[in-house]
């Protein structure tokens, strides 16, 4: 039995494990897939918006708010990267020029600061600015972050504090009981006093099954981007054209690691499995970039792909308990800002919710610090040196873009919420994410998982449950 | 102390093992060659097929018999191979940084730095085949090893885009252990592989080649169930209606090789953006002194052989700067005319003292070609070649006569003859 049930583990369903974890709770959380932030917290801008966009007295506005300055201790804390780039919104013309006084007006009453520049102050501090771009404003409390690393790192500190994580347990009925929910997956069921349906996408699906009172309809969207190779320096900030009524439109965002996205489009989908990318997707990004950008730098792209939207018929964010499901509370229409006001979002359900049914009561032993892993490449040489000593397979170099050891892969295989996929090892330390795209150090990776899981290396995956990447032993 | 080398070379690949020989029976005695993998022999060790060696040794080799003749010729003239050794940076002043399990994090500095540090295959990412992102799609060269390094198949069904030789030579491979090949689509109107490789591993096999043609869509959640292939127009977009849909579980990309630069970059040395290597002169120097750049890290081979030659004479250059490194003499450039890509030397000096062989790859195919090296729109020199092709590396003899003495540039062009 446990006391809370958290299905989903994105960045809302790991912030809500991890903030959950300093109470005296018996908490577990129910995954789908076979890691961690593998969804919407996969593919996304990775922004951490101020909060000046959402219109007021909305939960967007609140939560936004609130989580954009949570965001820097919660990086300290978990050790996790965020950089503090700042962001222009780009405006053409008059029109767009009046939009930005709009938005600069509710950034100021938000407390957030904002400063208006004209076109040629702006290109001479961000030189691939469209010349069309008349007015920007700029709001320098904008961070980017490493979205899914703040999942798992949060995720890991929760089970270091006793959650429980159960993952390739996919939800497939909840019957309501006397005590609070069974909830069961194939043959398995956890039964708990609370349950916490944050599984994006598929938020709607899982009410349905204990409510008859479901008030919005998943209306997912996709966005596709491009990925540009680290060495080219395109924009030091976010850039964002005016946003319209369809949304905050085609950005240029640095990343923490040196990349640069562009992107998103933004159109609706039926299926939201559906994550693949289509000619007319990723020539509307080349298109709409045309706008605020200059010189796209589409020679050095490295990857494009695409991100489902946990978007609904309801245009702002549902944290709500169901009205024919007591204890049952769910994070539906979670799409932009989400992942800024995921922190929030946790601290918003502890304190309406959870806190109605079930003593907040600290325990001593709580952790809510994770200690900082081992990146070869960011130690000056004596560092390097020293840890090589201890460990010589911190020399042993797998991915050559990156620099990675087989060292971190193998710790990043061995921690509390660890990797069970090539892509699970390539969001936790990077091999594959350089401009080869693991050509050089995919055999290398799936070598080492099927030596430290103990499988043969045909079972071991690129990402899903049945994506093998190898078809037989030949001899 | 910081350890001091004559020369450090940095790959010990076919280029890199190459141009260590050759420094090494010159008499340059302290110098070390750092190679990132197990062992040395680079990417021959996974190419187990035959045809490496016939300019070299007169005879017929599988890629790490090839390499081994030269990993014996090091040994024997105990030229010093350090493995699992990568370098994480190189520096302008010739510092190199790297690290290995035994000795940790070093940092060493060289007289000469010979960068053979091979090259790596274009991604998925780099040519935008929309669809979704199931396993079951990898680089020809990942097939590759998987197959010949590590003994597994990476799928039965198999379809393959790209005719870079690679591609073709798995496209052999994988038949002969089973699977079957639906086909390989060239998005161009020609080959990019070697014709032997037409011949020997599609034409023998009855795989069909189709030029003009490309994959537009991938379909599969977990692993690839499908592709989409279509015809595209002279601009090389897609015709809408022209799809074919294949079954496959596999899809091999061979759509080129791209120097690895990283370190040249580290470094600020002048890249080609056509090679996308460094910018080298008649002794394979590189814009900065005493940093010198050859094999596949210069310019993308099609024979081992020709890495090789090339590595050599990288080694002698090395060896004339080191005892003359001042030269004065002005800057001669080679320019890619029409119907060139480019051309490795990019620039001679005009004191050049003994012929030097340049190395180019036309833009299209020619039947009848005429080759024309021309100083100051002049034409000095013209030679007639059959049959050229953008996937066979053409060469041509410079000497030092040829050369204007007022520092203006020479040009080589490529027409078809017919047309003039």
């Amino acid at each position: 039995m446990y006391d809370i049930i958290i299905i989903g583990s994105g960045i809302v369903g790991s912030l809500v494990a991890y903030d959950l974890s300093r109470y005296r709770l018996k908490v577990a959380v129910l995954e789908k897939d076979n890691d961690v932030a593998n969804g919407t917290t996969m593919a996304n801008s990775a922004i951490v918006h101020a909060g000046y966009d959402p219109e007021d007295g909305t939960m967007k506005a609140l939560l936004n708010v609130r989580g954009a300055r949570m965001y820097p201790q919660l990086c300290r804390d978990l050790n996790c990267i965020i950089k503090n780039t700042g962001a222009f919104i780009a405006a053409v013309g008059e029109e767009e020029e009046q939009v930005l006084d709009v938005l600069a007006a509710r950034a100021e009453k938000r407390g957030i600061a904002c400063e208006l520049l004209d076109g040629d102050t702006a290109r001479g501090l961000e030189q691939n600015l469209s010349d069309n771009v008349t007015k920007v404003l700029s709001i320098p409390e904008t961070c980017i972050i490493y979205p899914w690393e703040v999942a798992y790192a949060a995720m890991e500190t929760a089970i270091r504090n006793g959650v429980e994580l159960f993952l390739n347990t996919e939800v497939t009925g909840i019957d309501k009981v006397p005590e609070g929910y069974l909830v069961k997956s194939g043959t398995q069921a956890y039964e708990a006093r609370m349950v916490i349906n944050a599984a994006g996408t598929g938020t709607a699906a899982i009410d349905h099954m204990v409510s008859d009172r479901v008030d919005f309809e998943p209306r997912p969207r996709r966005g596709e981007y491009f990925v540009i190779d680290a060495d080219i320096d395109y924009v030091s900030r976010v850039i964002f054209p005016v946003p319209t009524a369809k949304g905050k439109g085609v950005l240029a965002v640095p990343t923490v690691h040196g990349n640069t996205l562009l992107g998103p489009t933004s159109e609706p989908i039926e299926d939201a499995d559906k994550k693949e990318t289509s000619f007319a997707g990723l020539e509307s990004v080349r298109q709409q970039l045309q706008k605020t950008m200059k010189n796209p730098p589409l020679r050095n792209v490295i990857r494009s792909f695409a991100g489902i939207r946990a978007s609904g018929t309801s245009a702002d964010f549902l944290i709500e308990e169901l009205p024919d499901a007591p204890a049952f509370v769910h994070a539906a229409c979670i799409d932009s800002p989400g992942l800024a006001s995921a922190p929030a979002i946790a601290a918003y359900i502890r304190d309406t919710f959870v806190g109605k049914y079930m003593p907040l009561e600290e325990t001593p032993d709580a952790v809510m610090t994770r200690p900082a892993p081992v990146v070869m490449k960011n130690l000056t040489p004596a560092e390097r040196d020293a840890m090589i000593r201890r460990q010589p397979l911190y020399a042993r170099i797998i991915c050559r873009c990156e620099q990675i050891s087989e060292q971190e892969i193998i710790d990043c295989i061995h921690g509390p919420c660890g990797a069970r996929s090539i892509k699970a090892v390539k969001k936790r330390v990077r091999p594959g994410m350089g401009r080869c795209q693991g050509g050089f150090c995919e055999p290398r990776v799936a070598a080492i998982l099927a030596r430290e899981l103990h499988i043969p290396l045909t079972e071991v995956l690129l990402d899903s449950r049945n994506s093998r990447i190898l078809e037989k032993e030949n001899r | 102390m910081m350890k001091h080398y004559d020369a450090v070379i940095i790959g010990g690949g076919s280029a890199g093992l190459a141009a260590a020989v050759t420094l090494k029976q010159n008499g340059l005695e302290n110098i070390i060659v750092l190679e990132k993998d197990g062992e040395a022999g680079g990417i021959l060790q996974q190419c187990i097929h035959n045809g490496f060696g016939l300019q070299t040794f007169n005879e017929q080799l599988s890629g790490p018999a090839y390499a081994e003749r030269f990993i014996r010729q090091a040994e024997e003239l105990n030229v010093p191979v350090l493995c699992n050794t990568m370098v994480t940076h190189m520096h302008a002043d010739r510092t190199i940084e790297y690290v290995n399990p035994e000795e940790g994090y070093q940092t060493v500095t060289a007289d000469v730095i010979v960068l053979a540090v091979g090259c790596y295959e274009r991604s998925r990412g780099a040519v935008e085949i929309p669809g979704d992102r199931p396993a079951g799609v990898y680089t020809a060269g990942q097939a590759q090893r998987y197959l010949n390094i590590d003994g597994y198949m990476v799928g039965r069904k198999v379809f393959i885009l790209g005719s870079g030789d690679i591609g073709l030579i798995m496209a052999r491979r994988m038949t002969l252990e089973g699977a079957k090949v639906y086909g390989v689509a060239e998005l161009m109107p020609y080959s990019n592989g070697l014709p032997r490789n037409i011949k020997q591993c599609l034409e023998d096999f009855d795989i069909p080649l189709y030029l003009s043609h490309t994959v537009t869509h991938i379909y599969g959640r977990d692993r690839l169930e499908g592709i989409d292939v279509s015809a595209v127009d002279e601009n090389l977009k897609p015709i809408p209606g022209s799809e074919v849909h294949y079954d496959v579980d596999t899809l091999l990309l061979s759509i080129g090789l791209i120097p690895e630069n990283h370190l040249a970059d580290e470094a600020g040395i002048r890249m080609n953006p056509r090679t996308r290597g460094p910018v080298v002169d008649e002794n394979y120097m590189t814009s900065v002194p005493g940093i010198f750049a050859c094999g596949n890290g210069l310019h993308v081979h099609d024979l081992v052989d020709f890495v090789t030659l090339e590595s050599s004479r990288a080694a002698e250059g090395a060896l004339r700067w080191l005892k003359k490194p001042q030269n004065d003499s002005a800057d001669i450039l080679l320019q890619a005319g029409e119907g060139v890509s480019y051309i490795v030397p990019g620039h001679v000096h005009a004191d050049m003292a003994q012929p030097c062989e340049l190395f180019f790859r036309v833009t299209a195919q020619f039947d009848t070609a005429e080759v024309l090296l021309k100083k100051d729109g002049e034409v000095i020199r013209r030679t007639v070649r059959r049959k050229l092709m953008p996937s066979v590396m053409e060469r041509l003899k410079l000497n030092p006569a040829d050369l204007p003495a007022d520092g203006s540039s020479l040009t080589v062009e490529v027409r078809e003859r017919n047309t003039k």
